[in-house]
Order: C-alpha cells, then structure tokens, then sequence
C-alpha cells in the first residue's frame, strides 16, 4: 500500500474506531437508564465494552468507576476457556459473578453476549453491573468466608442459542432478598449487550466489515505505542511507597514496589499487611484495576481504555496479603480497603513527576449505610435502608488546591439530603463544608465536610460503619502538611466507634467529620491572595492561617 | 445582512396578524415579520451587544422598510434571547446573596461530590455563582412533608437582613430545605425584606422551581436572582423604545419550555429565558413535522459553534425538567450548572462550522469543542484566524465555493484554508490537504451522529423511522450524510432555515408549565394530596397563560374567547430507581381506586421505554406538572411530493463524495431558481444566501411546494 492509501485507511479506521466507542457509550447509557441498584445509578459503578473473538477488550465505555476498568477487561477470557470455544453459539448469553474472574466481590454481576455477524463469530459485548442484593449475611464486611456473603454464580450460560436457561433464573431467584429487581438487572445487562450487538451489525453493514481483526490490531497498534509513549516520561527503575490507613480490625500497611521498564510497569504488593477476618479483603484483580488507573489518570489521561492500554500494567502479591485475597477469603466491601491502592501507587512515582502527582487525599468514601428500625419494640413499624454517599476531601495537586467533598478516585456522586429524606426516617441536620480541614501547603489540601444526621419518626438506626483515615490522616507532598484526621460522635459528645455495627438511638444526632486531603509544598509560599480568600470563604480560620 | 424575502414557510389561510419574531443572540439578531398575507420577511443583524435593545430596533425598522409593513401595523412582537444565559455564563449579573437553611450553606458549592472527568488529575470544579461569604444561613427546617421541624427566627432573619443591606447587595436569593412542598418560611422571609430593604430584588426557591432536589433548586434560585435586576431593566428598556418607535403592540417572550410569556413574567422569572433561542428552533422544527404529518422527527440546528439535536414526536418536542446550562468542559455533563425549569430537551455538542481542528497524541483527529467564532472566524474568512476548522474543510472539498458563499461580506479563501489544514492536520499526519479534509469531515460527521444516537437511547429511542429537519447556517452541508450514517430515510431543508429560531417563535402557542414534586406511592397512595396539588398547578399555568391571553385579545378587541388546552403529567419510577419517566394523565380527579389506574398507566409506558416491566414492584410518584397552553389554529397539511421532474445544472464543480470516496461532478443549483416539483438528483449542491445544501452521489431532492427541499437516498450506500 503506498503512503496515502495507507493513510485514507487509517482515517477510514479512526472513524470506526469513534464509531466502537460511541457504541459502547450507547451500551452503558441503556444499563444505567433500567438499573435498580443505587451504586450504578449514582456512582456509575457498571462497565461496558467490546471484545475480539480472543477476548481482548477493544472499547469501553467511560463510567463512573476505575474498579472495573480492567477487572472486567480480563473476565472476557475467562468466559471463553470454561465455556470452551466450541460451545460458542449465536443467541447465547454468559453469566458469572464470581469475585476472581469478575470484578471483586459477589455484588457485581458480568454478563458476556457473543456476536455473530452472516454467521461467524466476531467478537463480544460484556457488561458488569451492581446489583441490590446477592443473598448471603447483606452487604458489608461481617463475613468471614465468601460462602457467607452471597450466592457464587460460575460462568454459565444465562441463555443458550436464545432460549434462556430459567433452571439459573429460578436459583438466583431463591436466593436473592429481592429476586425481581436482581434478576432485571441481568436481563438489563444483557439487554444492554444486545444494543451493543444490533448497532455493531448496522456498523458491519455500514463500512463493509467481516470482522473485527484489522479494526482492532489498528486500535491495539495506536494505543500500544501512545501508551509506552506516556511511560516514558517515567524514568526506569524502581519505585517505593508505603501508606498506614486505620484499616477494619488493625491498623494495615499498604506497601507498593514499582518497577518500570521500556515495557510496562509492574506493581508488587510484598509487605502489605496481611488478610483481615472480614470482608474488606481485595482480590489481587481490584487491586490491579486501582494501580493501573492512577498509572493512567497521571500518565495518559486521554487515552481510551482497551486491552493496549493496559497490557504495559501488571501485578503481583505474596499470597496471605490483603491485597491479595482467594477463594474463600471474604471480599464483600473490597472497596475501602481498595480505593487506597490509587494513592498507594501514586506516591511511588511522586518522586519521578514531582509537577504531577497530587498529594494523598481522604480516599475511601464515607458512606452512610444504616437500617433505620422501631425504637419501641412494641410499636413496630417496617424497617427501612438508608444508603448516602459522602466524599472528604481530595489531595492539593502541584499546581491546584485539592477539590473539596470530591470523590477520588471512586466516581461516586452524592445523593440530594431532600431526596434522602422522602425515602426514610431520617433527617439530615447539617452537611456543609468542614473549614480548616484541608493540609496546609503551598497548595492547600481539599476540605473535608461535616455531616449531622439523626433517625426521626420514631426509629432508630442501626448503623454499619466503616470510615477510615481517623487515625491516620490523609500525608502532604514536598512540604505540604496532613489534611485534618475524620472523627465521629454523638451530638452530646461521646465518641462513636468508627467500625462495626452500632446504634444511634431515636432523638440522637451522629455527627461525622470527613478528612481532608493533604497539601502540596510549602506553605510559605502560598500565594497570598489564596490565603486571603480563604479567610474570606471561611475555608480556613483566622487562628490557622499559613504564610 | 438585507432583508430578505421567505418562500412559502408562513402561509396559512385567512388574514394573518402582523407579527415580528426576534431572536438575540451572541453574534446576530435575526429578525422574522410574517405579513397579512403570511409572507415572511427576515434580516440579520450584528447584535449591539452593550444595548441589545438598539439592534432590535433597527432591525424592526429595517425589516418594516423592505416589507412596507407600518411599524403601527404589527399586531405582537415575539422575542427570545441569549442575553441571560450569556450573562450567567460571563458572570456578569448582580451583586447577589444566597439565604438558605442553616447547616446548607455549601449546597451550590460542593455539587454532586464528583468529578465530571474520571481521567484529570487536573480537573477544576466550576465556581458556584455565588461565593461563600455571600451565602447566609437562617435557623429554620422543614421535614419532607412540609412540617415544621425548626420555626423560623423572625430575629435572626432581621440579622441577616441587616448585613444583607449593609454589604449593599442587589439581589437575594431564598432557598430553603424542602420549601418545593411548603414555601412558608421562604414568602415569610421575603416579606421582612421587602419590610426592611427597599430596592433589592427577592427571588425564593419555591416560586421559581418548586421541584425537590435542593442543588438544582438552589443552583435555579441563584442563578435567576443574579440575572433578574439586568433582564428586568434590559425588557423594561426594550418595551419603552418599542413603543418609542410606533411599535405599541403586546411584545412576549419565549421561554425555553418553548411558549410564549408576557414581559412581567419574564422580569421575575428571568431564568426561564435561558435556551429560547435554540427552543425556537425545536418549534420551527415541530412545525414543520405537523405541516408535513411527520410524526417523528429529528432536529438538527448546526451554526457557528455548536450543534443541537432535539426529537420531536406528534409535533411536540420532548422536554424535561432540568438541564445544564454553561458547561465548561468539552460541553461535557455535569460540567455545568443545573437549571431545574421546564426546558426543551436537546443536546447540544461542540461541533459547528468554525469549530476548531486539532491532532491529538494517539494521531487522531479532534474537531472543537473550541471555536474560531465570527471573530477571527474559520481560517478562509481572511479575519487574522489561522486555526483550521470546519469550514475550511468543506471549502477544500468543494462543498463551499467563494462563489456560491452567501454572506456577501466575507469573501472565502481557499488558499488561507488549505494553509490552515496544512498546518494543523495535514502536516502532523503526513496527509495531502484532500485526505486531511475528508478526515475532519467524517470526524465531525461521527461526532454528530454519535451524539444524536445517545441523545436518542437516553430517551428510551431507537432513531429508525425518523426524519430529519436540518436548519441553521451549517447543518445543510452535514445533514445528507448524517442521515445516511443514522439509517434515516428522510431529509427536509426548509426554506428560511438561516432563521429557523425567529420563525420558530411566530409558532409558538402561549403556555406554562407548572412543576411541583410530591412524593406518594402506589402501595399508599395519596388521592387527596394529588388531587389538590394538580388542582392548584392547573390554576397557576392556567392563570399565566390567561393573562396573556387577555393582553394579546385586548389590543385587538377580538370578543372570541380563546381555546387553551390543559395536559398534566407524572413522573414515575419503580422504588428503587433513580430515573423516572412520564405518565400522561387523563381528565378528571383520583379516587380511592386511582393507584391502580395509575400503576397500569406506568407499566404501559415503562414497556414502551424498555420492553420489559417488573411485577410486583412498588411504584413511586415524584413531580407533577401542568403545562396548559392555547390552542393555535393547526398548521395547513403540506402533502410531501417524492416525485418530480429532473432539472440539470446549468454549472458543476468538483465535490468530494464520501461515499464515492472520492470527487464527483456536483451540479450547481441557485436555490432561489428552483421550483416546486423539481427534481435535483445528487451529487449536486443547492446555494442560496444563508446556507448551502449538500447532497451525495446517491441523493436526490424533490422541491416541495412551499420551498422545503426534501432528499431522500435513492440507492442503498454501500
């Protein structure tokens, strides 16, 4: 092919290659439009993408949440070994949520839909989504083996050449509290596959194609070299961070060797901490999923995922570390233990790009999760769930303050306090900025917020509680000092405690303090116009200026 | 711009009144006078941005000089503007105070908890409208019934009154927890404002939005104060010149759920302005499909900066209940500030004839969401831009000839054009400046289509069996292949299309549409409640659109009582959801056994949107809405002819055609020389003064007889 001709084709591929994007954009707006669960409607937390016929992940959808950013890249393969090639039919759906192969824990459930196009298999459309219930103890940290938290479901066939398998249907059903709402978000899943498919046939027809393979060698090519590209704005050698987080039932070390060279970049995990006895355990898959998007959101933020971009990115544990927890080890809450791994890796490059990596920021969520009950046994009234949302305050970036009450690196939204306070027995007092939260720095950390929240009508909540960095707060960069530690208690003072199940009787208001995130350099030389207006705002006190 | 004369697009039967439509935008004032007889007039004007009221009237003297219309003779003046959005979004309102609950002070500034972009480490959160240390807070709390959990402290109010006027602010806004369901303590503070400050504009929450959610609500509560003392001056100003001139008729406004309001409305609601201009041109749009009995359509409006999808179906654009106005990055949601006000839905993306044309590090093209604007302008416009865009591609590709080039001031320069593409695209890529073009065509091209695909499935719509409507300056050079790319069948430019929004408001009936949220289920249903709070949204649209009704018969003592119609929707979920769809509602009151009812209308329409509805799961009503309007006298069918008799080109020119890959003799057609039922079979290229329109090797075009052109393919592309 000479010079132009190879250009025209490769305008021709950059047209198709939007075009694939723009389906899977189509495929994850379909899912969040029918989904029951909270986290996919609020926090995104779903994935979509197309795959090749090996299970190489072409395009994905840009949603809320990092933690399936590869998880789900990786599970496509899985789904073709144990269904075996040769029992690939048109018309059939796969099914699995089973933590190691999908995406961490039971909740998420992954769903595979093999395309055919004139009768030849071209490749996948796969969809994972969390969903309200999966059986099991309900959603939180108390399990101590998997089999406590859910029903594990394999890769099977959810249908076969279009005919569903209802013998699945009617086991999932048993054994999930709210059988309609989970099994319509399977058949969302696949519904959403099944746009994906309709609209990559009309692309077939459209451009000619027959298959997926040049498409995805020219998408793999491009991303390859832009991505090794980007790495090398990381000098080759070896990288270390440790981080201390207050953890569920110890205090844990989060420790994080990275080695790159010409070809990637490779997290090792040795001397974290060991397994916790609850759920809060990350499969090795998460942890993956969190180094390798801060390795992006640092190094290529424009680069669109796929199996290119994050084949450079590789990981590995000792077995027995938190970071890498098996079969049967719980796993149930992964996340707040693995929203930490972003910031964990991120400071182990810090040194290489001093002008780009932001400090630590309060990381995992604060989420409200409580079941608001009758406080007078002898008056019951229906029990009612209560799910809110809550960010602290993100780490102050070289050149930019960190962002107040602002998720990272989840992608959560929070909920509206009025639409909240429709749904249950529940008033939400207070949620406003928490001043002088943020570490000082020449850019200063982002604040935390401050939330007052009490049960009405006569219940009280029964409260499931997991916040961290309220013994170690969220470290400054280059001179920048700590964000503000959380804290929790009682409107009449008493301290609450940070982890487990506790109650907040009826009248009574628990007030949380959510950490800010750490500063960047020196706060000496703070701009003092930034200094000014943060006394002005009132972000910052009198008594705590810096400069 | 002169005057110029619109074939056929007004005509109805009968007398008509005079009317003037007037659409102020960021760069052009576009004027529309409809005749006695229907015939349009149209100007375009520059927009006197620092006294938008001069433009306005120039152009209406202008237009009455080439129409020989008496500026006496026009009956109503209808009128839609940038100028509010434009201020909000270049923060150039009044000096503003926020009063809110206390314990939600940062409402409008710590916004969804979330970043709008997952991969910026960089990312900057916009500014809310109204700082910190401008936003109050008083003791008082409301539960989610309404019920009083904290009384108001009348004292503490008095307090922040005082500051209020101390720190002389302009303009107050009130929003309070929970005020959509009970707007006491809000009306009870305005009171004591008015007591204690003369001279200081008030707008409280729930007035302007009583709907739940209280970032949106706030955010709508901000952003209508912080405009209201400039609008309220601006119209004031407007409607004194008017009658300064001769020009003594009613003048309205349009609001961007696409009705008419009347001036004193629109002086205390400023923010329902916000997007008139593009909801002119949805309702040009719908006009159309009701003139053509085209029961889905696609609108398609593409200028300078930007283009706006919206879908019309039965001859109504969809709308919605809130929307983002002023989004900073890359028209990217939640980037932007939510608007919670009844509001024609669209999408609107960053593409637009003088969108600007860049590489990126994977070596891909990437088309706006800068643009070059009308100053400097696309690189060919030999205004100082050097940037390459849009237009500069479709002049290299023979689709734009300074020939044919309507506007007569700007003369097109194919040779700054390809330096331009050379530079920015053609060199980074190793690409001849052919190849470049093509590829930042198709890039745009995609970039529409996917966002119109989006659009659609957002809205529970799969695109097959629309038509599409294409207007503003640069979507007839688009739209013939974007229908091709969406698998639409059908294409219609009208005449006119330069000015679609100005005509859009001549068509618009007068409406408002009253939103308030309530929450009831269908396990507990709350008839009464229902009942009551439809009863009083009926009362309050219907009294608006009354009133200007009233005015509008007034000046010309017609003694008819004029017809409105009145539709009242729900918004349901399933519990549990966090989307909700609409529910029409029939005539008549709840009764004990409505829940029912009202639960098979839900399931019907849940089907409809997703094929597949879940038993047993309870269902959940949200916000309700009356939006009463009156009743216009229906459009004249126009029957669309698909046959034709074949004219030739009396001049061609080379055209690249995508689907040939390659160039094509395209015949050249004046539009203004065609005539109904003539046949123009493609690749040709159809120019007139505003516009040029594009069709493919396999297109072809049947001029219809009100001057529509409609195109439709004749061959399957491959």
């Amino acid at each position: 092919m000479n010079t132009s001709a190879r250009q025209t084709t490769d305008l021709h591929n950059q047209v198709m290659w939007n075009r694939l994007i723009a389906v899977v954009e189509e495929q994850a707006a379909t899912l969040v439009r029918t989904a029951f669960s909270t986290s996919v409607r609020e926090a995104g937390d779903l994935s979509a993408g197309i795959f090749d016929v090996h299970g190489r992940m072409i395009a994905q959808a840009v949603t809320g949440t990092p933690g399936h950013v590869n998880t789900m890249a990786a599970a496509v393969r899985h789904f073709i070994n144990d269904i075996g090639p040769e029992r690939i039919y048109e018309g059939d759906v796969y099914i699995t949520n089973d933590p190691w192969k999908g995406t961490g824990h039971l909740h998420d459930i992954t769903v595979a839909t093999p395309v055919f196009y004139n009768s030849a298999h071209v490749g996948f459309f796969a969809s994972t989504a969390h969903v309200v219930d999966i059986g099991g103890r309900g959603y939180g940290p108390e399990a101590r083996e998997v089999y406590e938290e859910g029903i594990r479901i394999p890769i099977l066939k959810w249908a076969e050449r279009g005919k569903l398998n209802r013998d699945l249907v009617a086991v999932i059903s048993q054994n999930v509290r709210e059988p309609d709402q989970v099994v319509g978000d399977i058949f969302g899943l696949a519904a959403c596959n099944e746009t994906g498919r309709r609209r990559l046939c009309a692309m077939f027809d459209e451009f000619g194609l027959k298959d997926l393979e040049r498409l995805a060698e020219f998408v793999f090519a491009r991303t390859r070299k832009a991505t090794l590209d980007a790495l090398r704005s990381v000098p080759p050698g070896t990288y270390h961070n440790k981080m201390t987080v207050d953890g569920y039932d110890h205090t844990l070390t989060l420790s994080v060797r990275v080695t790159v060279t010409a070809n990637g970049m490779h997290a090792d995990f040795s001397g974290t901490s060991p397994l916790s006895k609850f759920g809060v355990n990350v499969p090795l898959t998460y942890a993956e999923a969190y180094f390798t998007y801060g390795m992006l959101v640092a190094l290529a933020p424009e680069l669109p995922n796929n199996f290119a971009s994050l084949e450079p990115f590789t990981v590995s544990a000792p077995p027995g570390v938190i970071l890498n927890a098996k079969h049967p080890n719980p796993v149930a809450v992964r996340h707040v233990i693995g929203h930490f791994v972003t910031d964990l890796c991120l400071g182990a490059i810090a040194s290489a790009l001093p002008e780009r990596i932001p400090a630590e920021g309060s990381g995992a969520l604060w989420n409200f999760q409580a079941s608001a009950r009758s406080a007078d046994p002898q008056n019951l009234k229906p029990p009612v769930e209560l799910l809110m949302f809550n960010s602290g305050g993100g780490g102050a970036r070289p050149h930019l303050d960190g962002l107040t009450a602002t998720a990272f690196p989840s992608g959560v939204r929070t909920m509206s306090v009025e639409a909240t306070e429709q749904v249950g027995p529940i008033i939400i007092w207070r949620k406003e900025i928490r001043g002088d939260s943020g570490g000082v720095g020449r850019q200063r950390g982002g604040l935390g917020q401050v939330i007052e929240v009490g049960p009405t009508d006569g219940y009280l909540f029964e409260f499931s509680a997991m916040f961290d960095r309220v013994e170690n707060p969220a470290r400054g960069r280059q001179g920048g000092q700590p964000g503000a530690p959380g804290a929790v208690y009682l409107d009449d003072g008493t301290p609450f405690p940070t982890k487990g199940k506790e109650t907040v009787p009826a009248e009574r208001r628990l007030i949380l303090e959510l950490p800010g995130g750490g500063g960047f350099g020196d706060p000496s030389q703070r701009d003092p116009a930034a200094t000014e207006n943060d006394l002005l705002q009132g972000y910052v006190s009198a008594a705590n200026r810096s400069g | 711009m002169a005057g110029t004369l619109i074939m056929g697009v007004g005509e109805r039967s009968g007398k008509q009144r005079v009317r003037v439509g007037v659409d102020v935008g960021g760069t052009f004032t576009d004027i529309v006078l409809q005749t006695e007889s229907g015939t349009l007039h149209s100007s375009k004007v520059l927009t006197t941005y620092h006294a938008p009221e001069q433009g306005v009237v120039y152009s209406i003297e202008q237009v009455s000089r080439t129409s020989g219309v008496e500026l006496g003779d026009v009956n109503q003046v209808i009128h839609g503007t940038t100028l509010a959005t434009n201020a909000l979004i270049e923060r150039r309102g009044a000096k503003t105070a926020l009063v809110t609950t206390a314990g939600f002070r940062d409402v409008i500034e710590t916004r969804t908890e979330s970043r709008f972009e997952q991969y910026d480490l960089n990312i900057v959160l916009p500014d809310p409208l109204i700082a910190r240390r401008d936003r109050f807070v008083i003791s008082e709390r409301l539960n989610a019934r309404g019920e009083v959990l904290i009384d108001f402290d009348d004292d503490a109010a008095r307090a922040v009154i005082e500051r209020i006027g101390v720190a002389g602010y302009e303009s107050v806004a009130v929003g309070f927890l929970h005020s959509y369901r009970n707007g006491m303590h809000e009306r009870r503070f305005r009171s004591l404002l008015k007591k204690e400050l003369s001279g200081v504009a008030v707008s409280i929450s729930s007035e302007v939005s009583p709907q739940m959610r209280e970032y949106e609500r706030f955010n709508t509560v901000c952003a209508n104060a912080y405009v209201q003392p400039l609008m309220a001056s601006y119209l004031l100003r407007l409607r004194d010149q008017l009658k300064g001139i001769g020009v003594g008729c009613p003048l309205y406004l349009i609001h961007s759920g696409g009705g008419l309001m009347s001036v004193e409305t629109a002086a205390e609601f400023p923010v329902r302005l916000i997007e008139s201009g593009p909801a002119g041109g949805a309702i040009f749009a719908a006009d159309l499909a009701a003139r053509y009995g085209l029961d889905r359509v696609l609108s398609y409006d593409m200028g300078g900066t930007t283009a706006k999808i919206a879908l019309i179906e039965d001859y109504v654009p969809r709308t919605a209940k809130v929307f983002e106005v002023d989004r900073r990055s890359r028209f990217k949601k939640g980037s932007g500030m939510p608007i919670s006000i009844p509001v024609i839905e669209m999408i609107e993306i960053g593409a637009g004839g003088g969108s600007i044309v860049q590489v990126d590090s994977l070596g891909q093209i990437r088309v706006g969401p800068h643009s070059s604007g009308s100053d400097p302008g696309p690189a060919a416009y030999a205004r100082g831009g050097d940037d390459a865009t849009v237009t500069d591609a479709n002049l290299l590709l023979g689709r734009l000839h300074p020939d044919t080039f309507g506007a007569k001031d700007i003369l097109l320069n194919p040779q700054l054009a390809g330096e331009a593409i050379a530079a920015g695209v053609g060199g980074p890529l190793g690409l001849d400046n052919a190849a470049a073009a093509v590829g930042i065509v198709e890039v745009v091209d995609e970039n529409m289509t996917n966002a119109a695909r989006v659009h659609a499935v957002e809205g529970g719509r799969d695109l097959s069996g629309f038509s599409m409507i294409a207007f503003g300056g640069g979507a007839p050079l688009h739209a013939s292949r974007l229908i091709d790319k969406l698998g639409l069948d059908e294409l219609i430019v009208p005449s006119g299309a330069g000015v679609g929004s100005a005509i859009g408001f001549l068509r618009a009936p007068f409406s408002y549409e009253a939103i308030r949220s309530f929450y009831t289920t269908t396990a507990d249903f709350d008839y009464l409640g229902a009942n009551a709070l439809l009863a009083e949204l009926t009362a309050e649209a219907e009294s608006f659109v009354r009133v200007g009704l009233a005015d509008d018969r007034a000046h010309e003592a017609s003694s008819v009582e004029p017809a409105i119609s009145v539709e009242r929707q729900v918004s349901m979920r399933y519990a549990g959801q966090g989307w909700e769809i609409p529910v029409s509602l029939d005539e008549g009151e709840f009764d004990e056994f409505a829940a029912e009812l009202l639960a098979a209308k839900f399931t019907k329409s849940y089907l409809e949107f997703f094929g597949r509805a879940i038993d047993q799961l309870n269902i959940e009503a949200v916000s309700w809405a009356v939006r009463v309007s009156s009743v216009e006298e229906p459009a004249a069918l126009v029957e669309l002819s698909r046959i034709g008799n074949r004219v030739a080109p009396e001049q061609t020119r080379q055209m690249y055609d995508p689907t040939s890959s390659g160039s094509v003799e395209a015949g050249l057609f004046p539009r203004s020389r065609l005539k109904p039922a003539d046949l123009v079979v493609g690749p040709a290229l159809i120019f007139e003064p505003q516009t040029t329109t594009v069709l493919g090797a396999q297109h072809a075009c049947v001029v219809q007889s009100d001057g529509s052109l409609l195109i439709r393919r004749v061959q399957v592309p491959r």
